[in-house]
């Protein structure tokens, strides 16, 4: 062990509401913009109930495929692109995020990066959220191949039409969300 | 290759992760230099105000309580600072209560005092807030349950996978031996989440000072698993 062991992870807890969250969180970009996407979605546990206490954050490319370089991700000027977003769930477990639909990345599947925190979950669980247009980009991505054939439909959204995508989390039993050892 | 230091996500003593717990193994997903995972969010100095850090100067009147100094530095794995990166701290007032309107603890909240700050870290990785020591407060875990006092911590570091939310906790707390979260960590990794206190940092008829450095995991190291 170094000298430099790394500091362990704990729950977010049930209280970080008044914390953590903001009020741009959720807008990686504005509402307006006319390739602004919807990805909403719903947090449920091993009984299938509501997670309200939990927070998504998200990390993405933009468009065009490359990472973002840009500060603004705590306060939004609406034209840089941060690529974080940040929204806690509200009581029916929900949450929401504007952003872009992300470009690829050297040829593999786009996706977002997800991660999820809530009182019950000691450290983050990590997720990819791939997108339903990109068959044969998916078809060929090493994550998605690598998952048991019946679990990758969770991580890949669901179109809702109207630039909306739905992306539910299941923390936990049946249909449960493949996370990821990151 | 190092212990991993995180709890289980099962942990059965804190009853909140039986529910919430993933109970399928992990994907291993392989990150290229260009994944999305190994980068994370820039945040500037014009996103922060100067009193995001002094939670003590976030109301008209000051907080009850005592008051204290918490400070110290975001290193990699190797030791190297991690500078202007975003760290956010939340917490409960002097009497252990926190400012949501879920936290029912029959005890008083105070006017002046919310609990949330945030800062960015400095060219040598330092952060610094001024804030009240938080109390112990009950929960319903079990039977007469209470945590020790802690500061709830979110750091971000240079790649999401380096993403660290954790408690630090105060020296020498009677209540360790009694916490399932506390000790859902692997028993010689329990103390890095235990600040200490610094003479050097105390301030002369103003604030005790504590010393706790937060150490994150590599970038792009191994991921270490639980089945």
């Amino acid at each position: 062990m170094s000298a430099y062991g790394p500091t362990p992870s704990q729950t977010v807890g049930p209280f970080f509401a008044f914390g953590l969250p903001y009020s741009d969180g959720p807008r990686v970009v504005p509402e307006w913009r006319p390739d602004a996407i919807r990805l909403r979605g719903r947090v449920t546990d091993g009984e299938g109930a509501p997670v309200p206490d939990a927070m998504i954050e998200i990390m993405q490319v933009d468009a065009e495929g490359r990472t973002p370089r840009a500060v603004g991700a705590l306060r939004r000027d609406g034209a840089d692109f941060s690529g974080f977003g940040r929204c806690d769930t509200d009581p029916a477990g929900r949450y929401w995020f504007t952003t872009l639909r992300p470009g690829p990345v050297g040829g593999a599947a786009p996706y977002i990066a997800m991660l999820v925190f809530a009182r019950g979950l000691l450290k983050p669980v990590a997720t990819r959220v791939y997108f339903p247009e990109e068959q044969s980009a998916n078809a060929a991505d090493p994550l998605l191949s690598a998952v048991p054939a019946d679990r990758r439909a969770t991580l890949v959204a669901t179109a809702e039409g109207d630039g909306s995508y739905r992306f539910d989390i299941r923390l936990q039993g049946t249909g449960e969300t493949v996370f990821l050892a990151v | 290759m190092p212990e991993d230091p995180n709890p289980k996500y099962l942990t059965p003593e804190y009853r909140s992760s039986v529910l919430r717990a993933p109970s399928q193994p992990l994907a291993m997903p392989k990150l290229g230099p260009d994944s999305i995972e190994l980068s994370a969010p820039v945040f500037g100095p014009g996103e922060l105000a100067a009193l995001d850090s002094d939670l003590t100067q976030q109301h008209r009147g000051a907080p009850l309580g005592e008051r204290i100094i918490v400070t110290g530095r975001v290193l990699d794995s190797d030791g190297r600072a991690v500078p202007n990166t975003l760290v956010e701290v939340w917490q409960a007032n002097a009497s252990g209560r926190y400012a949501h309107a879920a936290d029912l603890h029959p005890a008083p909240l105070d006017p002046n005092f919310t609990g949330a700050g945030r800062c960015l870290t400095d060219a040598d990785g330092r952060y610094r807030f001024t804030t009240i020591k938080p109390g112990a407060y009950p929960w319903r875990n079990h039977a007469n349950a209470w945590r020790p006092a802690h500061i709830h911590f979110s750091v971000f570091g240079t790649a999401f996978t380096q993403r660290l939310v954790t408690q630090m906790y105060f020296p020498g707390d009677p209540l360790f031996a009694f916490d399932p979260i506390y000790k859902s960590v692997p028993a010689d990794a329990r103390e890095r989440m235990v600040s200490r206190f610094d003479m050097d940092v105390t301030e002369q008829e103003w604030a005790l000072g504590y010393q706790w450095d937060i150490v994150l995991r590599g970038a792009d190291a191994t991921p270490m698993e639980e089945a």
